[in-house]
């Protein structure tokens, strides 16, 4: 009789004890470029382990400010963070996931993916050169593809957004005149078309306007079948954006030498690599603020680095090569100390 | 002893009397506190917010100075802002809304007061009110994926056909040709692109037909039966009863709807967002795309740092500068009707 109420005493107090270490939430906050896969990646990792991810969010300027107030367990930005300005705060930073960006047109009778655009003239496109879609150097790149004399309507993010950042990024790689006159940055002066709000608000706008381009993540073409494009890469060869083009980006693109990873993946070098791939940095506190919840957000990164795979190409982003994560690796061991 | 209890009693009664006077005084003076309180809790919002958008842009005008009015750039890649393009086109489709808002209101509070079988006044005025509570996003979304591609098929070309030098159809109207300017303002730059600041407009204007139309509608049903009745007995028609006695009697009322709609108007967001096409170029056309104050801070807020933040504050608090002004407008307008009325 008492053996056995000690005994039930024990198991009460033991699943009470285990709940309580197992229920850390940790927070988050920025880039909302990373917010599907984070959200469906949470949902499984706290199905495992009882751990929480609490990710808003809000914008990658947003998550930078609140990770330096230390309001927040991590920041997800999609734009890299300088060495002085990690070093200034004690802040380290890593990639966390893959995607792509598109390039988006609306002209009939052209299929998708069969238009081919070569970084200069993209950048001649948007900086509003390219006046009607019968241009002899889009004729020249396109031989056997009957497209529509039509004007050029050029359409770009109305608002602030990574995607916008890492467009215009590739164009300032490819395109010196892009480089001096728009520069790059998660919103820029235009110098043609019109904007629209996120991904639905381009894609609307390029469904709504005949001879018009437009750039979206590339999720978000696949799922609505809008009519992508090629591009040509640095190596000089044709390619279609898809899962493997992005991942070839991830794994060629030179991280060895980027400090702090900070390195901007557009026009990676390999034969393979889709120009526009895209990721986003995942910034932390070097010396934890809290252990418990820097502990649980390692563990949730490693967890998604290493199982979050299939979960990942679902939403049509790509996991980060392995060759990418042992250096990952490589560095929290070297910079995070707990 | 009976003269003490005599002259007792009255004494405890006025002492009664002068205690409960005391107290309803007090509370008195304890209620005005209160509700003075409410009021103040208002203007103290109020300036408290217009003081914080103004010390949060302090850079960008202390950066750009008067030049911040007037000047058309947007650029945050070289950190060069001006306001001129956002304030156009807030105060443009605040404008176009309240011109088209204001006579369809006015007809739909006359229709339910005046006209309208009593039966059918339940509904129609719920459906009215049901109306003001859709939230703004679903006009956005509605005016992106509906009505844009409707004004860009059948108002727009209509529009440049009659009245922009450059028509698709290729004949310049007579219209155009002998009246100076008027082409200036339905040109475009994209003729098959419904988004612009005509559209954005159009929208507002459906937004906020509700408002002013169930304000209107309260103030015409205060207008005494007597009155009415009155004038029909001396022959008017329905047209001379509402234009003779129902205006001038809730007048007031009336342009305060007005400016409660037009306020709305000014500070749309979201709806704004999606229909306006977003750009930064300086254009009197009302069909060429545009940005608005909401618009542009709910675009760029989220990643903005630094200067380009402080520019989005300053731009707040030239909206407050922007309702301000034509609030007191619409003062001074009530003001000087008041006093022609009194001689």
């Amino acid at each position: 009789m008492f053996t056995r109420k000690l005994r039930i005493a024990a198991l009460v107090a033991a699943s009470l004890f285990g709940m309580s270490a197992q229920a850390t939430d940790i927070t988050g906050a920025g880039s909302s470029f990373v917010y599907p896969v984070l959200s469906k990646w949470s949902a499984t990792y706290a199905e495992k382990t009882g751990n929480k991810l609490n990710y808003q969010s809000v914008g990658s300027g947003a998550g930078i400010a609140q990770i330096k107030e230390g309001t927040i367990d991590f920041g997800a930005s999609d734009a890299p963070m300088s060495a002085e300005d990690l070093a200034k705060f004690g802040l380290g930073q890593f990639p966390a996931v893959v995607g792509g960006i598109v390039p988006i047109v609306n002209l009939q009778g052209v299929a998708a993916g069969q238009l081919k655009l070569d970084g200069a003239l993209l950048a001649d496109i948007y900086l509003g050169k390219i006046a009607r879609w019968s241009d002899p150097r889009i004729a020249a790149l396109n031989p056997g593809v009957k497209i529509p004399d039509v004007k050029v309507t050029v359409v770009h993010r109305s608002d602030g957004s990574g995607t916008s950042f890492n467009f215009t990024n590739y164009l300032s790689k490819v395109s010196p005149e892009w480089a001096s006159k728009v520069k790059f940055g998660t919103a820029v002066e235009w110098p043609a078309g019109v904007g629209g709000k996120g991904n639905e608000g381009v894609s609307q706008y390029v469904r709504q306007i005949p001879g018009s381009i437009g750039y979206v993540e590339y999720a978000y073409a696949k799922k609505n079948a809008i009519s992508y494009t090629q591009l040509q890469n640095a190596a000089g060869k044709w390619i279609e954006p898809s899962a493997v083009t992005f991942a070839a980006a991830a794994s060629t693109a030179d991280w060895k030498s980027a400090k702090d990873f900070n390195l901007i993946m557009t026009n990676a070098p390999g034969d393979q690599a889709w120009p526009i791939t895209a990721t986003t940095w995942i910034i932390m506190y070097k010396k934890s603020k809290n252990a418990s919840h820097t502990k649980v957000a390692f563990d949730f990164f490693k967890w998604s680095m290493e199982n979050g795979q299939s979960q990942a190409a679902s939403l049509d982003y790509v996991a980060l090569p392995d060759t990418l994560v042992k250096q990952i690796e490589a560095y929290w061991a070297a910079e995070y100390k707990n | 002893m009976h003269a003490t209890v005599s002259s007792n009693a009255p004494t405890t009664a006025r002492a009664e009397e002068a205690a409960r006077n005391a107290r309803d005084t007090r509370n008195d003076r304890l209620f005005g506190g209160l509700l003075k309180t409410c009021a103040l809790i208002v203007l103290v919002s109020l300036v408290g917010a217009a003081a914080s958008t103004l010390w949060l842009g302090r850079d960008a005008f202390a950066t750009f100075g008067w030049g911040f009015l007037t000047s058309s750039a947007w650029d945050p890649t070289n950190n060069q802002y001006g306001a001129l393009v956002p304030v156009m086109g807030t105060v443009t489709t605040a404008l176009i809304a309240l011109i088209f808002a204001v006579p369809v209101s006015f007809g739909i509070a006359l229709f339910l007061t005046e006209i309208a079988p009593n039966w059918l006044r339940g509904p129609v005025s719920s459906a009215i009110e049901l109306l003001a509570g859709i939230p703004s996003i679903i006009y956005g979304m509605w005016g992106l994926f509906i009505f844009a591609p409707f004004v860009a098929t059948y108002i727009k070309p209509w529009l440049m056909n009659n009245l922009s030098a450059d028509p698709p159809d290729g004949k310049i109207s007579w219209l155009v040709q002998h009246v100076p300017f008027i082409a200036k303002f339905f040109s475009s730059e994209y003729p098959f692109f419904g988004a612009g600041v005509l559209t954005a407009g159009l929208v507002l204007a459906i937004m906020i037909i509700p408002f002013i139309s169930s304000v209107m509608r309260e103030v015409f049903q205060t207008v005494p039966t007597r009155l009415k009745e009155s004038a029909y007995a001396l022959g008017s028609s329905t047209w001379e009863v509402v234009w003779d006695i129902v205006v001038p009697y809730t007048r007031t009322a009336v342009i305060g709807g007005i400016f409660l709609g037009l306020g709305r108007a000014l500070g749309e967001t979201m709806a704004v967002a999606f229909v306006l096409g977003n750009t930064f170029k300086f254009t009197p056309s009302i069909l060429e795309t545009g940005s608005s104050i909401a618009s542009t801070i709910a675009n760029q807020f989220g990643e903005a740092e630094g200067l380009q933040k402080s520019a989005l504050m300053a731009i707040a608090f030239l909206l407050f500068v922007v309702t301000f002004i034509v609030l007191t407008i619409a003062r001074l307008m009530l003001r000087r009707l008041a006093s022609k009325e009194g001689s």
